[in-house]
Parts: C-alpha cells; structure tokens; sequence
C-alpha cells in the first residue's frame, strides 16, 4: 500500500513554516522562511499580508520537493496560526486593506481600558472567556474601521472581510471565509457557551457582523485547495497554542503544555467545561472535532519570551544568532543580581497591566552582557511560574510534570532553570514541532487518516527529562527579585504617551 | 617586552600573503614580499607544507593555503548552534532507529555532547548533554577524528585510556580504523567504551565542507547488531540524518 503523508502549515509570529509527516508523526521534511516584523511607531507590530501568503507557497513548495513528494500523496492539509492578528481584506479583488495588526500590537490600548472602563472585565470573561485587551482580535478590528475612511461601510455592506490568519490561508486555499472556534474565541467577539458570535459583543465593539467568517469546529473538511496543492482537502484550522496543546496529546482533564517560542503558552486542558479564572488566565476552547462536544482550557500567555532573544540579537547585536544566548549565558555562574523584564508589549498573564513596559532591574558595575544573557533566559522561566501558580489556583490541580515544546526547548541552560523554578519535571517529547503535528493530527482525524485520540497517544515519547535541582531558598529568594521586578515594569505608560502611540 | 618567535612570525606572514591572494604566489614572489632569502622561504613552506596548512601546485610549483587550514577555520560552529540547527533530525533519528541519539562535537580532542534524545521507549534515563567522552573509544569521537587531521597522533602523546578489552590503545591501530571511517562515511563502537553499548555515528559537514560535529545512536549489541556487525539500515539512517543536517547548514549534498 502506497504511503501518505499529511501537510500541516504552521504560519507563525516570525515566520511561515510547512512540515509534511507521516502516518507514525515523524516529520518527513521542514521548510521554513521568516517574514518582516513592521514596527511603523513605538509599540505598533504589523505583517504584510502578502508576504506571508507568498511565503506560505513558496515553503509548501520547498517542502514537498525536500521530501521528494507530489501533492497527491497528500491525504489532507492542517493549518495552525499565530492567532490574535487581525486583517481585513476586500472581497472581490483579495487585497488587504492594511498590514495584519499583530497580537503583539498595542495601539488599542486606550480604547480597551474605556471599554473595560465602560463594561467592566466580568462582563467580557463571562461571555467570551478573556478580559478586554489590547491582544484580541475585536479591538483591532474596531481601530481598522476607525481609522481607515469608508471602511465601516464597506464592511457593514460584507465587501470586506474580517479573518485572524487561519481565513486568511484558508480564503486564499479554498475560497471559503471561516474560521474555527479556537481562533474566534481569540477575538473577543465569540460566546464561549454558544461557539457563535454575540451580539452584544458586537455592538459594544462595533464590529458588524457582515464582516466576520462562519465559524466552524476545528476538524473538519473545509473544501479542497487550488493552485498547487489542488485537490487535497484543507480538513483542520487551529489557533497554534491549541495546535500545540493537541500535538502534545493533552486529551484529558488536567493536562497541560507549555510552548516556547516568540511568546510562550501555558495552557491546560480542563474538559468539556469552562472554568472561569480569577487569577489572570483565559478561558479558551480546545480542539473541537467535527460532531464532538468541544473542550476547553485554561490558558497562561505570556507575550515575550522568544522575541526578547530576537531582540537582544537584532536590536543590541550582543549575539549573532538565537542559540548563542545560551553559549553567552554559560560564560557566567547566575545574572549578577539582575532581572529583565520584557513587558515589550505591556504584561499579559497573569497580571494583564498593558501601562506595563520593559525593565531591567538589578544593575551594578559588576553586571556584564553573560548576565544580561541570562536574565533574559530566566525571565521566561519566571514568567511561567507566575501563570502555573495562577493556573494551580484557578484549576485546583498541582501539575506533576509539565510537557514543553518549542524552539526554545533546544536551550538546556534555559528548560534546567525552568524545571529549578517551577520545581517541577519539565519533559520534552519526540517531536518538538508539536504545533505542526497538532494540525496535522486534527487534519487527519477530520479524513479519518487516524480513528480515534487514542491512536495519536502511542505516538507521544518523551526526548528528554528535567530534574528540579535547585535549594529553596535560591528559588524563593530568585522570586522575590523577579516579582520586585515586575514591579519596576508596572505604571509606566502616561496619557501623554498613549496620544502618541495611539493615533 | 617578551621576544616572538621568529619562524612563527614569518610562517603566519606567509599564510596572510597567500589568504589575501586570489591567484597561487611562488618562492620568489613570497620572498620578493617579506624581504627575506629565498632559501629561508622554501624552508618554511616545507614545513608548512608538512603540517597541511599550504600545497603546492603540481603544474606550476607555486603555493596555496592548504585544505587543513581552511578546514580548521570554518569547523568550528556553537554547539548550541547545532543542537538548534539538528534538533529536528536527531528526533527522527531516534524515533526511526528506537534508540537514544547524541550529537558530539570536538573539544579539546575530546568529545563534548551538545545534544542527547532519549530512546523512545519511555524508560527511565539521564540527560547527559555537556558530558565529555573519550575520542578514541567512541563512535562519535571516530567520526570526529577522521576528519581532523593530527589530532590522532597529539591525542597519542597523552596515551590512549583502555575501558574494555576491545579499546583501541595503539596510535597505528586508530589511524587504520580513521581511513576506514574516511572511506565508509560511518564509523562504529563496539564495547569499546563501555561492554555492552554499540554506537553508530556519522560526521556532520558544514557549507565550506568542514566537520562541524557527528551524530550517533547508542544501544545495545542485540539491537543493533547484526551478525556483530551494525545492522545496514541503522547505518543507513544515521547517515541520512548527518547528511540532512549538513545540508541544513549549507553543506553541498552528495
């Protein structure tokens, strides 16, 4: 019998990537390209549209002739998607009518705290599972059809459409306009009970509903593609956390995952209920399989974990490359007393202060840029702990091991301090790339590639393994800094800067 | 001040002239440069010669900078920097293979693990990245040291350790086993560290062609032997995995 493959697209934050597996979920091939990261103005972060749909082709392309295959060896194509970031295109031509606003962006700041202001947060979670942010799709949605003339016509008439980029690839595919129900839970427009828009959710923000796709379970066959990959059914669309979260095989109530890459996840699987947090973490569905009750999640964002690596390769050039943060962090013993907070975009979980900006807290003449290498890997390890201690509150369950994917998981420096500070195991399966195969797997269980969950669970090894190893009291001391720290980060931003930033 | 070594000086000011050169220099030309005798030229470029670091072209008698030079430049790559670059193939190798992967790089003529995957079979095992490991009684140390010239003899001077009975000891014996690495492309460990782990590696080339690092499976001798010989299609999957991942780097496939 012949060997078939499955496609996942994973259309990150950084960059586009296509992996083909096969029916074992062992990768067969990779190809990847980055896309700009646009920053117009101080706290705005933008992608061209285009480029990224032009990259998508190019890596299916390179992909299939690195893995020596044809399309039609493909039995189904997944997607999973940097979710949150918001385009508006035309109708009839395809064109964007801007740059994709990204999740990272902060323009609509002001009018998220008058909403919040106005409303009040309860009123937003109840409904939709997350507090009135700057990250959701609903808000830049409203700032498009404020800020570009005539557009709120046009989109109440439906000639242009609404997509978070999963539409987007999914419009371009097929040409059908939809969406899954874990990307539209990210908008802040979705009814977390109902899995439909709501209706005073759109009126709040002032979205009209003309505009918005269909939204669909997440396994399921969308319609088949054009152009290179005619014919193969585009059968999955995930939000990657959720992608994620699915690839590590976290079926069940009370399995979490943590994912590391430009920003990092923390999310946990609480079952066919939604459990409500009251200690800064969002409500979010699962996976839903096409005539399956959906289940639902908690969820730990944390906006900058990665990028600060990016950041400090790209903006300070004290490394060349990603990986050299950890040779650069192993020159010294700790951070010198030194803690970097990288509220880049304000702080997201578990305290969502978007007056929050960066910090670097801690400096004395001794500090060098080995401690400055390792405060920036440690705030993510920190990071974290925040959110699993929210998340352990919230859930009533203390987390046995923690299961990581992501590229920063390559950083052993970096998943040692993890394991140190959250006391923890911290394990990393086979197959690291679990936001792919996350897709992949939801594409092929919507064909029936694979019968069941089951059938993917013998497929989850574990690669490597984390011992906690640190004494308590240098954990305890080490948190008292960071939380100092953060601190520091919280009550920065004026009115005065909000005027600048956000016209 | 302390005085420089003269030779030395005058070796490295020959090896500049013939890196800042696109065409081949001669004894006369080279000497015309660095104001110095013909005779005290020739002899440093024997002895250059010698060690790697210049050849001599057979047609025109003039002088190049050697392979082992380049070589010893551009094989140097971050160890963090490969884990990242190989991680994907390392995690297939072991789900393909079902055993335990390990990426070595050459570090002070031992091998250093930069990268370690578990065997997929969800026993109970120990992270060992940063771990050092004898070049001479391991796989991974073979593949290494078949592609670095004279590491072999200066790792002799010290003496070879013996672990086990089948532990190579004997400088002849080692360079013997390095040309069959050479010619194979794979080279294997056979009880030679520990009794009863076999290991398979293959060397992980770089964009100019350099030995940046190798890749190894670890098992036991009823797994991955056959006929106590490495079973062929493990071999040929650890090569597949090198060769992909030297292709990542910009290695020209072959």
């Amino acid at each position: 019998m012949k060997e078939r493959y499955l496609a996942a697209i994973d259309q990150g934050t950084a960059s586009s990537r296509c992996l083909v597996f096969d029916r074992s979920g062992r990768i067969v091939a990779v190809a990847q390209k980055e896309h700009r990261q646009l920053f117009p103005r101080p706290g705005w972060v933008e992608h061209d549209p285009l480029e990224i749909w032009a990259n998508v082709e190019e890596v299916v392309r390179r992909c299939l002739a690195q893995a020596r295959l044809e399309p039609s060896d493909l039995v189904a194509i997944g997607i999973a998607n940097q979710r949150e970031t918001t385009l508006v295109w035309e109708r009839e031509s395809g064109r964007p009518v801007y740059n994709a606003i990204n999740w990272q962006d902060t323009r609509t700041d002001q009018f998220v705290r008058a909403l919040a202001a106005d409303v009040g947060q309860e009123a937003f979670r109840e409904r939709s599972g997350l507090p009135a942010a700057n990250y959701f799709s609903g808000p830049k949605i409203r700032w498009l059809l404020d800020a570009v003339p005539g557009l709120r016509r046009r989109a109440q008439r439906g000639e242009v459409l609404f997509g978070t980029i999963d539409s987007w690839l999914i419009w371009r595919l097929t040409g059908a306009h939809l969406t899954d129900v874990t990307n539209a839970s990210r908008t802040l427009l979705m009814n977390l009970r109902t899995l439909d828009w709501d209706e005073e959710l759109l009126e709040v923000l002032g979205v009209p509903r003309a505009m918005l796709p269909e939204i669909r379970p997440s396994a399921e066959v969308y319609g088949e593609a054009r152009g290179q990959l005619a014919g193969i059914p585009v059968s999955a669309a995930l939000g990657d956390q959720q992608a994620a979260l699915f690839g590590q095989t976290c079926f069940d109530s009370g399995e979490a995952k943590c994912t590391y890459g430009t920003g990092s996840f923390l999310l946990m699987n609480t079952g066919a209920q939604p459990v409500l947090s009251s200690a800064g973490l969002l409500t979010t569905p699962c996976c839903q399989i096409a005539g399956q009750p959906p289940s639902f999640a908690l969820e730990g964002s944390i906006a900058v974990t990665g990028a600060l690596v990016q950041w400090f390769r790209d903006n300070l050039n004290l490394i060349s490359s990603a990986p050299e943060i950890e040779t650069l962090a192993r020159t010294v013993e700790d951070n010198g007393g030194c803690y970097f907070v990288p509220a880049f975009s304000g702080l997201f979980a578990p305290h969502w202060r978007s007056d929050a900006r960066g910090v670097i807290a801690g400096l004395t003449s001794y500090i060098t840029k080995g401690h400055l290498a390792r405060a920036v890997l440690e705030a993510t390890a920190w990071q974290t702990r925040e959110v699993l201690d929210a998340m352990v509150s919230d859930a009533g369950i203390s987390l046995g091991e923690l299961r990581v994917d992501g590229g920063m998981t390559a950083n052993n420096l970096l998943m040692q301090f993890l394991a140190d500070v959250l006391d923890v195991v911290v394990v990393r399966p086979i197959v690291a790339e679990t936001v792919s195969l996350g897709a992949a797997y939801a594409a092929g269980l919507a064909i029936g590639f694979w019968p069941d969950t089951d059938a993917l669970r013998s497929n989850w090894h574990i690669a490597a393994r984390w011992r906690p190893a640190m004494e308590p009291e240098r954990r305890e001391r080490g948190y008292r800094k960071w939380r100092k720290a953060v601190a520091r980060a919280i009550d920065w931003v004026d009115e005065d800067d909000r005027e600048e930033d956000g016209r | 001040m302390p005085r420089q070594i003269q030779s030395i000086e005058r070796a490295a000011a020959i090896l500049r002239l013939l890196s800042g050169r696109t065409q081949r220099l001669g004894v006369v030309e080279l000497a015309g440069e660095l104001d110095l005798p013909k005779g005290t030229v020739h002899g440093l470029l024997r002895t250059l010669q010698h060690v790697g670091f210049v050849e001599q072209d057979p047609v025109s008698g003039k002088y190049q900078l050697g392979a082992a030079l380049l070589h010893m430049g551009s094989s140097y790559l971050d160890g963090n920097e490969l884990r990242k670059r190989a991680l994907n193939w390392a995690d297939s190798l072991a789900a393909r293979t079902q055993e335990a992967v390990r990426i070595g790089t050459l570090h002070d003529a031992r091998v250093l693990i930069v990268h370690h995957v578990f065997r997929p079979d969800d026993s109970f095992q120990v992270l060992d990245v940063g771990a050092l490991l004898p070049a001479h009684a391991t796989a991974l140390g073979k593949a290494l040291l078949a592609h670095h010239p004279y590491v072999a003899s200066e790792l002799a001077k010290q003496g070879f350790e013996s672990f086990t009975a089948a532990t190579i000891t004997d400088l002849e014996q080692l360079e013997r086993e390095l040309r069959r690495v050479r010619e194979r492309g794979w080279a294997t460990e056979l009880g030679e560290l520990t009794p009863d782990q076999v290991s398979c590696a293959a060397p992980i080339f770089d964009r100019l062609g350099g030995c940046v690092g190798a890749i190894a499976i670890f098992g036991s001798p009823e797994r991955l032997l056959t006929a106590r010989q490495p079973r062929r299609e493990l071999l040929a999957y650890v090569r597949e995995a090198a060769g992909a991942i030297s292709r990542e780097l910009g290695a020209i496939p072959w």
